[in-house]
């Protein structure tokens, strides 16, 4: 496999599979909201 | 307000759920053939592009309208929009996320009843032993209902049967505890089995199960940057409906799933955290397994040949057999996994489908959930037989062309239009900040506003307009002539060859080729070899009847237009007219079902003021 395309290979996926992980961990760290009935009461 | 019963149970389930939905078989037999056509590694440069500035805005406003509607008790895009907007018009562009739920099931699972069979066939070790040849006419023999060469009478139909059975089951169990539970199992499972196949794929190496080449080879070739391709607007449009497809937009199933939201509950995150995970098994997982395999074992050039037949060429004619050559047992593991894979890809999607459908029944005509989960299995075993029925004759080509690409473009452009110029962009971006555990950059306001509407409707104009050979410059001039797959090219039946007439005396070569095969008598046929002499051979089979007049001979050379046989012949055409009209009263039956609907809730409205 060449230089280059090692390299953008590896970039795109790293980058991908980080982003992935890192909105998936926010989401599961995130507060839970309230329901509508909670906001009435 | 209206009050709902369904609701999602968890956070995670939900997002499982939407990108289960969103991850499909085209993540894994579309994007690498599209990535390939268009300059390898240099396609994923305006692949995320469009992502970043197409896909994740139309997720927000997908996500935005459906918990929009869900506050106000609506779960359908033909009430939600019509909440949105003053105006009739827009209640029935909503149909088309009713209509294509409907439409793309309809073959969709049809392609998940071939994952299933595939599975039990490659546990059965059914193509140990069997040439690329043989694998490849095994998957034309099972497309044909009348022949079984399992023993399983009617095997396709079997199998498409036992999928519609398994999908109407789940969704009778609710969102809860049928669309959540199957995605917290699915996509985990198929994230798994994707796992084993790339590491199958880069441990591939030459000279080892018969493999020519390293698994590398593939990879090398997929990912080289071609930065001239950057300049071809083919590749960024070729890019822009890659974003579009995978993410499922377009179909009213995101904005269904999301009408279930509780109360203030975050979209912009929810829905990056989706179209992430799509992402990841998309680019990671679907690159990295079925071009380095197949070229492993074809070399580049037979797999460049074999991407011209679509990701189905690669996926069920091709890989079933590099699988055999990695042994009986890691071959039926790989087998199970690939298309166990693809069921997974396949059912989470069209769960999504079968929500709308089941929550127009249950919402606006107050049936129950079992019944209606049955209504939208009956209605896809309807819709879908003649999918299964005339699969050679191009009714699954029209399904998906009609109600899985246009319809969603269509569906798409407006809802944009509607969200950012019509119910007006300052109350939309607020809608989509409501809740939200991410801080949305402002310049997503402005390309929600320009951007996003103007590419789509650039989208839409170029498949309406696409020229032959995709040569725009001779764009507005006497010489533009339009593709054989622009939405006017197959208005006009561009491309249909010499079978023209609905009914004919005489059946003409639609190819160059060579008769490599005659079966006269019962189930008799004519097949014709576009290639003769390439390993991956492009076969076409006519059938013929038994009083039909065969006018070839077996290695024959025939040309275009040349006279294979005479008799009473029903041409393709007819079929394709036929599946057009059928989508079109599905269209119109729909529209009358939602103008029924609107009309009782407005009496409703009337008696309780």
């Amino acid at each position: 496999m060449n230089i280059g395309a090692l390299i953008f290979m590896l970039t795109t996926e790293i980058t991908i599979t980080v982003l992935t992980v890192y909105f998936f961990v926010r989401v599961l760290r995130s507060p839970k909201h309230p329901t509508n009935s909670e906001i009435d009461e | 307000m209206v009050e709902t019963k369904e609701a999602w149970g968890s956070r995670v389930g939900l997002i499982l759920a939407i990108a289960g939905n969103a991850v499909g078989l085209g993540n894994f037999l579309r994007f690498p053939v599209q990535a390939v056509q268009n300059g390898g590694g240099a396609f994923i440069i305006p692949y995320l592009i469009s992502f970043l500035i197409m896909g994740i805005p139309l997720l927000w406003v997908e996500w935005g309208i459906g918990r929009f509607g869900g506050t106000l008790g609506h779960h359908l895009t033909p009430f939600i929009m019509d909440s949105m907007a003053k105006g009739r018009l827009w209640k029935y562009i909503g149909v088309f996320g009713i209509f294509a739920n409907i439409a793309i099931a309809s073959y969709y699972c049809y392609i998940e009843s071939w994952t299933m069979s595939y599975v039990l066939h490659s546990v059965l070790g059914t193509f140990n032993g069997m040439s690329q040849q043989q694998v490849s006419q095994f998957f034309d023999n099972y497309l044909n209902v009348t022949l079984s060469t399992t023993g399983i009478p009617y095997e396709a139909i079997t199998f498409f049967v036992f999928c519609l059975i398994l999908n109407t089951w789940i969704l009778s169990r609710g969102i809860q505890g049928g669309i959540e539970v199957a995605a917290k199992i699915a996509v985990p499972l198929l994230i798994l089995f994707g796992l084993f196949l790339v590491f199958k794929a880069f441990t591939l190496q030459a000279g080892e199960q018969g493999a020519i080449y390293d698994g590398f080879v593939g990879m090398n070739f997929l990912w080289t940057p071609q930065f001239d391709s950057l300049a071809n607007p083919k590749v960024w449009l070729a890019a822009a409906g890659q974003i579009f497809f995978t993410l499922s937009v377009g179909m009213g199933s995101i904005q269904c799933y999301a009408s279930y939201l509780k109360g203030r509950e975050d979209i912009a995150l929810n829905s990056m955290s989706a179209g992430w995970m799509n992402e990841f098994v998309e680019v990671v997982l679907g690159s990295s397994i079925v071009i380095p395999i197949a070229i492993g074992y074809f070399g580049i050039d037979k797999v460049v040949e074999l991407v011209g037949q679509g990701g189905f060429g690669l996926g069920f004619r091709a890989l079933p057999f590099l699988f055999t050559q990695w042994g009986h047992l890691i071959g039926a593991i790989a087998g199970v996994a690939f298309f166990g894979l693809l069921f997974f890809a396949g059912i989470t999607s069209s769960l999504a489908m079968g929500t709308p459908i089941m929550g127009f029944l249950q919402d606006e005509f107050k049936w129950k959930r079992k019944s209606s989960a049955i209504a939208f299995g009956l209605s896809i075993l309807i819709m879908g037989l003649p999918t299964v029925l005339f699969f050679q004759k191009g009714v699954f080509d029209e399904y998906d062309y009609w109600g899985g690409t246009v319809s969603l473009v269509v569906f798409a452009m407006f809802e944009v239009i509607l969200f950012s110029w019509v119910f007006g962009i300052e109350k939309g971006w607020e809608e989509i900040k409501k809740g939200a555990d991410l801080k949305i950059p402002i310049i997503y306001k402005y390309l929600l506003k320009y951007v996003t509407p103007i590419i789509l409707i650039i989208i839409f104009l170029s498949s309406l307009l696409r020229p032959a050979g995709d040569d725009w410059s001779k764009i507005g001039t006497a010489g533009w002539e339009f593709h054989n797959g622009s939405i006017i090219g197959k208005i006009l039946h561009k491309g249909i060859g010499p079978n023209k007439d609905y009914f004919a005396d005489k059946f003409y070569a639609e190819n160059d080729g060579v008769v490599s095969d005659i079966k006269t008598g019962k189930l008799g046929y004519i097949e014709i070899t576009r290639n003769p002499n390439s390993d991956i051979p492009i076969v076409n089979r006519y059938d013929i009847g038994d009083e039909d007049k065969i006018m070839v001979k077996k290695g024959e050379q025939v040309k275009t237009g040349q006279v294979l046989y005479e008799g009473n012949v029903i041409n393709n055409v007819f079929f394709i007219d036929i599946s057009r009209l059928l989508l079109l009263l599905l269209f119109l039956l729909i529209s009358y079902l939602v103008w029924v609907a609107a009309k009782r809730m407005k009496n409703n409205l009337q008696t309780t003021s």
